[in-house]
């Protein structure tokens, strides 16, 4: 029997968890410079609302609906109250950041484990996703393509914001040249704010959408949060195209080393691939140039 | 390229400082104490090797401490919270009923963190700064074996309730989960009497599965069954999409299954979603105990196997009070399972050991283990004085609708313990090997 | 220079400082164990050896501003080289540790049998993560890989060397790690004799280490390094290799982290993965951030300080103890980012207030009775570390 093409839907599947992942941080910290440590929190926050969904709602495919848009609002939210509370007076030391995130990650993974309690819970799925589908005579997981399809109009939903929306061309005037910005008349505050609110809501969204893989518990969101980061990194910073590329490149590859040896080599293969292409591309796959060498 | 014309100023500095720092170490060099050749040759001279250790347990008033390290924080907090419930429930009914040779035990509960180090930490400041009489917890084998050598060190006793690898028999443990023959073997036997022949193993990447697959390995060659696929994933991994492909297309029609906590959800998940069934191709599971099927979600595991030395639904009069007993204490929806009737058997254990004893000492509580016996939920259970085991019942359960897990096949009787595996003929592979191993790994005395 | 004999105890006390802190700090760890426990002198050993670890960062993050999150990956490579090495003196030659034996391997492997030698272990603790930080530092820091990218990376490199020990099991012992150890270069180490010994190696390590940052700090490398970290083009323009400073600063930091994470085997008898992940290494930094990163001491006492507090409220307030760590980063870093180190501008200021400052100019012209007093004061400043230490 071939293996090869079951292979490569799981390495696709992998590749658009990874770029659900981390779509969000590829945008803040592509259009601000923020690197979100608490970035897998959110995505837990979106993770515990499908739950809370699927107890509240009994009908499941709506819950995972009305959670999907929840859990965007309530991560989003989360992120917008962390950029106004504490990012907003970091703008100039974005290094810093990465550390603050950290300790909203620990405040709000306890926080997590005191409401829910440190058992792991799951959100029940519709019934339609949990079954296998069959295309060319392969069965494969309904909830990893539904994953799929919402990883691709995610993207293309954030694509037409960024490059269509008034909205999305003072977030690319903001990220270029905040002070030309400024002085065209935009407000960079409120725009680092929505921005924020974005990236995070679409942590939310891809917890919610992940929950149907896994078990929700307070360390949720660590399982993805490092792979998440080297995505960015090796897709260039502010890149859509380049995030799009690298998760499913990473994907493929982890599933394609995986096959022949284990699970961890697969796993510290991608490390090393991604610090390997950044002798070649410091600047990751998509950079953007630039004569500024600060 | 780069200049460093700071070097030649440092070096004079450097000199000097080290001279200092050399100055002070030397000084401080012949404070150091007694070397390991020393201290064997001291403990070869005196035969009973143990009184090295001074205990410092105070018998004299009306009470007596015991301690338990389980991790109430950290990943694995959510399977030993369990058991520090089950252990404090059975010194609060032992206290009821007038303690352990008259004198009430006090608890003093410790931390783990989920963290080894911190467990043999723990273990220490029990032992040496609480001065309680034993000690009872541990859930990892990691947590284990790295309380070992404090125990060993300073002769104390740990009571670890959590079935295991085998391969291990220290003096100072008593080890009152199921040793491989108590679990795994049985678990092998239930598979070939139903006529499975092809075996695909999936584990989390630790000591456990790994000894446990090479006993399953060695049973297979023995027994005319064959193993297609062996696979690890690191602890906590959730992606199980190769793994599941390599299992559909390796012919396997049975899984045994040693993964633990979280990826066990995931697993299963990817299990059903592509297509494999529990009528066709059953996986028999090692680590899922009651509270874990709610956690991975009934619907994902119903028909699926487990292999313990207990389930909540056992019918003998002594479970129906543990369990009545437990609900009342703890809530209606918690449900029981192995780890947390062994740690509560374990209490008992040593209060048979005591008594029997007449003492807290532990070389007359040591000495006097064998036999002892106990009338617990899982059925009626006995020391093995010379491996530190217990004999244990064992059960294959098939997971429920009910989220519980119901017996579809038990032992004749209580198993006897051996954790080395000695008395199978298939398992002589196994035994080879570990003739190298050195220090604690001997039998007790 | 003055001659000594007709400097002012302030003077002698500005002068000196360095020497009269070294000078006490030696006399406080010569004295620790007179006053303290063998339990509790394990634990400051253990601090210590954290403490280690925090001096380096101080040095790569603080001077030279690699935010580093992988300093568990240095410090785990020092663990395992004396881990091993005091495993194979254990058990003697011809055999193979009981892990090894229950997974049906005969052989000890080659990169064990390298550390059998103590020479060679010894060298091996500091050597190895110091050439694998030269190595990746030549790697990315030539490619201008730096800031949140360097951050990242380090991470993700901490995140695959614990996966790859868990993976590796067979030949690193996996999750358990390795423990069980019986001697330290054949000292017994349940002796307390020698408990004492090794705390005095942790202590006077760490006191090395804060004076060889010191001489770097002084040294017009310690001016090159901060010329990087805050204007890395302009150091080019002025033709040094901003790539070899950092290298030098990086793997500097990865030596003492090394070292740190050898005595740690000693002193807890166990490394595993645990130890060194994701998530240990980031908490590595927590004394860094509340002593002051880019202080001298502040790390270490920092470090000496979050750890004394872990050990006492972890244990009443398990939960509380996870915000406490939370709140540290978050506070400290967004509202006082130099940490306790912001609030040194405030002792002139104090002893100004309580007079102390009269008395050291008084003892300018002063006899020998009130040099005492002046010096005293003055020399406080340099040596909170030590202080610490030994109340911890």
């Amino acid at each position: 029997m071939n293996m090869l093409f079951p292979q490569i839907v799981a390495g696709l599947s992998n590749g658009s968890i990874l770029l659900l992942a981390a779509l969000g941080l590829s945008l803040t910290f592509g259009q601000m410079g923020v690197i979100n440590n608490a970035h897998g929190e959110f995505m837990m926050a979106g993770a515990y609302t499908a739950y809370v969904m699927s107890t509240l709602i009994g009908n499941k495919g709506v819950a995972l609906a009305v959670a999907l848009v929840v859990g965007f609002v309530v991560s989003g939210l989360l992120g917008l109250l962390l950029d106004v509370a504490l990012l907003e007076r970091m703008r100039s030391r974005p290094l810093d950041t990465l550390l603050v995130t950290f300790g909203v990650s620990l405040v709000l993974q306890q926080l997590a484990r005191d409401i829910f309690g440190a058992t792991p819970v799951y959100a029940a799925a519709p019934e339609a996703l949990t079954n296998p589908v069959t295309v060319f005579g392969y069965s494969f997981s309904a909830g990893r393509l539904f994953i799929f399809i919402l990883s691709i109009v995610c993207v293309a939903a954030l694509y037409a914001v960024l490059k269509l929306t008034p909205l999305g061309r003072q977030i690319r005037a903001t990220s270029e040249n905040r002070d030309l910005a400024e002085v065209s008349g935009i407000s960079t505050r409120t725009v680092d704010h929505v921005t924020f609110f974005l990236g995070s809501g679409i942590a939310g969204i891809a917890g919610v959408a992940l929950s149907l893989l896994n078990s929700i518990s307070f360390n949720f969101g660590t399982t993805f949060i490092v792979q998440a980061f080297l995505v960015v990194v090796a897709g260039g910073v502010g890149q859509l195209k380049g995030a799009v590329i690298a998760s499913f490149v990473l994907g493929l590859c982890q599933s394609a080393i995986e096959l022949p040896t284990s699970a961890s080599i697969g796993q510290v293969a991608v490390f090393l691939i991604v610090v390997v292409f950044l002798q070649f591309r410091p600047q990751g796959l998509v950079a953007i140039r630039s004569r500024n060498l600060a | 390229m780069t200049r460093f014309p700071v070097m030649r100023r440092v070096r004079a500095r450097a000199a000097a400082t080290m001279c200092v720092a050399a100055a002070v170490l030397a000084t401080g060099g012949c404070g150091w104490g007694r070397t390991v050749a020393e201290k064997e040759a001291l403990e070869a001279g005196s035969a009973s090797a143990a009184g090295t250790a001074k205990s410092c347990v105070d018998t004299s008033g009306s009470s007596i401490k015991i301690g338990f390290v389980n991790s109430l924080s950290g990943t694995m907090a959510i399977s030993e919270q369990t058991v520090s419930d089950s252990l404090h429930m059975a010194v609060d009914e032992i206290n009821a009923k007038g303690g352990v040779l008259g004198k009430q035990l006090k608890v003093v509960q410790q931390d783990g963190k989920s963290e080894p180090a911190v467990f043999a930490e723990k273990a220490k400041t029990l032992i040496e700064k609480e001065c309680v009489a034993a000690v009872f917890g541990g859930w990892t084998s990691s947590s284990r074996k790295a309380m070992l050598p404090v125990f060993e060190a300073d002769n104390a006793l740990l009571f670890y309730p959590l079935q295991y690898e085998g391969m291990e028999a220290s003096p100072n443990i008593f080890y009152s989960g199921a040793a491989p023959n108590q679990q795994i073997v049985p678990a092998l036997d239930y598979l070939k009497e139903k006529g499975y022949k092809k075996l695909f193993l999936v584990g989390s990447d630790y000591v456990f599965p790994q000894t446990a697959n090479r006993v399953v390995k060695a049973y297979a060659a023995g027994n005319g069954m064959e193993v297609v696929g062996e696979e690890y994933t690191p602890m906590g991994s959730t992606d199980f999409t190769t793994i599941v492909n390599k299992l559909k297309f390796s012919g396997a029609d049975a899984v045994v299954n040693t993964l633990n906590g979280d990826s066990n959800v995931a697993f299963f998940k990817e299990y059903k979603a592509s297509g494999l069934k529990a009528a066709t191709t059953p996986v028999i599971s090692m680590s899922i105990a009651e509270e874990e099927v709610s956690a991975i979600g009934v619907d994902n595991v119903r028909g699926q196997l487990t292999a313990w030395n207990y389930y909540q639904t056992l019918g003998n009069k002594q479970n129906r009070t543990f369990v009545r007993n437990f609900k009342a204490k703890y809530g209606a929806n918690r449900p029981t399972s192995d780890p947390m009737e062994s740690a509560y058997t374990s209490v008992y254990l040593w209060k048979g050991m005591v008594e029997k004893a007449k003492s807290f000492d532990v070389d007359k509580v040591k000495a006097a283990a064998d036999g002892v016996t106990f009338d617990a939920p899982e059925g009626k259970v006995k020391v093995d004085g010379e491996n530190h085991h217990i004999y244990k019942t064992s059960y294959i359960g098939e997971i429920g609708d009910d989220k519980l897990i119901h017996t579809v096949w038990k032992s004749d009787g209580p198993i006897k313990p051996d954790p080395y595996l000695k008395g199978y003929d298939w398992a002589a592979s196994l035994q080879s090997d570990s003739s190298g191993e050195s220090g604690s790994g001997t039998s007790g005395n | 220079m003055k001659k000594l004999t007709t400097m002012s105890p302030a003077e002698f006390a500005a002068t000196y400082k360095a020497w009269i802190g070294t000078v006490i700090a030696v006399l406080l760890i010569l004295l620790a164990p007179s006053v303290m426990s063998v339990y509790n002198l394990g634990l400051l050993s253990k601090y210590l050896c954290y403490a280690m670890v925090a001096v380096g960062i101080g040095l790569a993050w603080g001077q030279g501003g690699m935010l580093t999150l992988g300093q568990g990956l240095f410090f785990g490579l020092g663990a395992y080289v004396m881990a091993i090495h005091m495993k194979l003196s254990d058990i003697g030659p011809g055999q193979v540790p009981d892990f090894m034996a229950q997974y049906g391997i005969t052989e000890v492997p080659g990169f064990w049998e390298l550390f059998r030698n103590p020479v060679i272990a010894v060298i091996g603790v500091a050597a190895v993560p110091g050439a694998i930080a030269a190595l990746l530092g030549l790697a990315v820091f030539g490619r201008g890989v730096r800031g949140a990218y360097f951050a990242i990376l380090s991470q993700a490199l901490v995140a695959a060397f614990s996966v790859l020990l868990i993976g590796q099991s067979k030949t690193t012992g996996g999750t358990n790690g390795l423990n069980d150890f019986k001697g330290f270069f054949g000292y017994d180490l349940t002796d307390d004799a020698n408990k004492q010994m090794i705390f005095y190696i942790c202590a006077f390590l760490t006191l090395a280490m804060v004076l060889i940052v010191w001489w770097i700090r002084r040294s017009f490398m310690g001016d090159l390094i901060i010329g990087v970290r805050d204007q890395e083009n302009r150091m080019k323009f002025l033709g040094y290799n901003p790539a070899s400073i950092k290298v030098f600063a990086f793997s500097l930091a990865a030596m003492f982290a090394g070292i740190g994470g050898a005595m740690f085997v000693p002193v807890v008898g166990i490394i595993s993965p645990s130890d060194i992940g994701v998530t240990p290494s980031i908490l590595m930094l927590a004394g860094v951030v509340i002593g002051g990163r880019t202080t001298l001491l502040g790390p270490v006492v920092g470090t000496l300080l979050v750890r004394f507090a872990e050990t006492q409220l972890s244990e009443a307030y398990p939960s509380a103890w996870t915000y406490i760590e939370g709140l540290i980063f978050i506070l400290i870093i967004a509202f006082v980012p130099m940490g306790l180190g912001q609030f040194k501008g405030l002792w002139p200021w104090v002893k100004e207030k309580i007079g102390l400052g009269g008395a050291a100019a008084a003892g300018a012209a002063a006899g020998a009775a009130e040099a005492v007093a002046g010096a005293g004061p003055a020399a406080k400043t340099t040596s909170p570390t030590t202080a610490k230490a030994v109340n911890a």
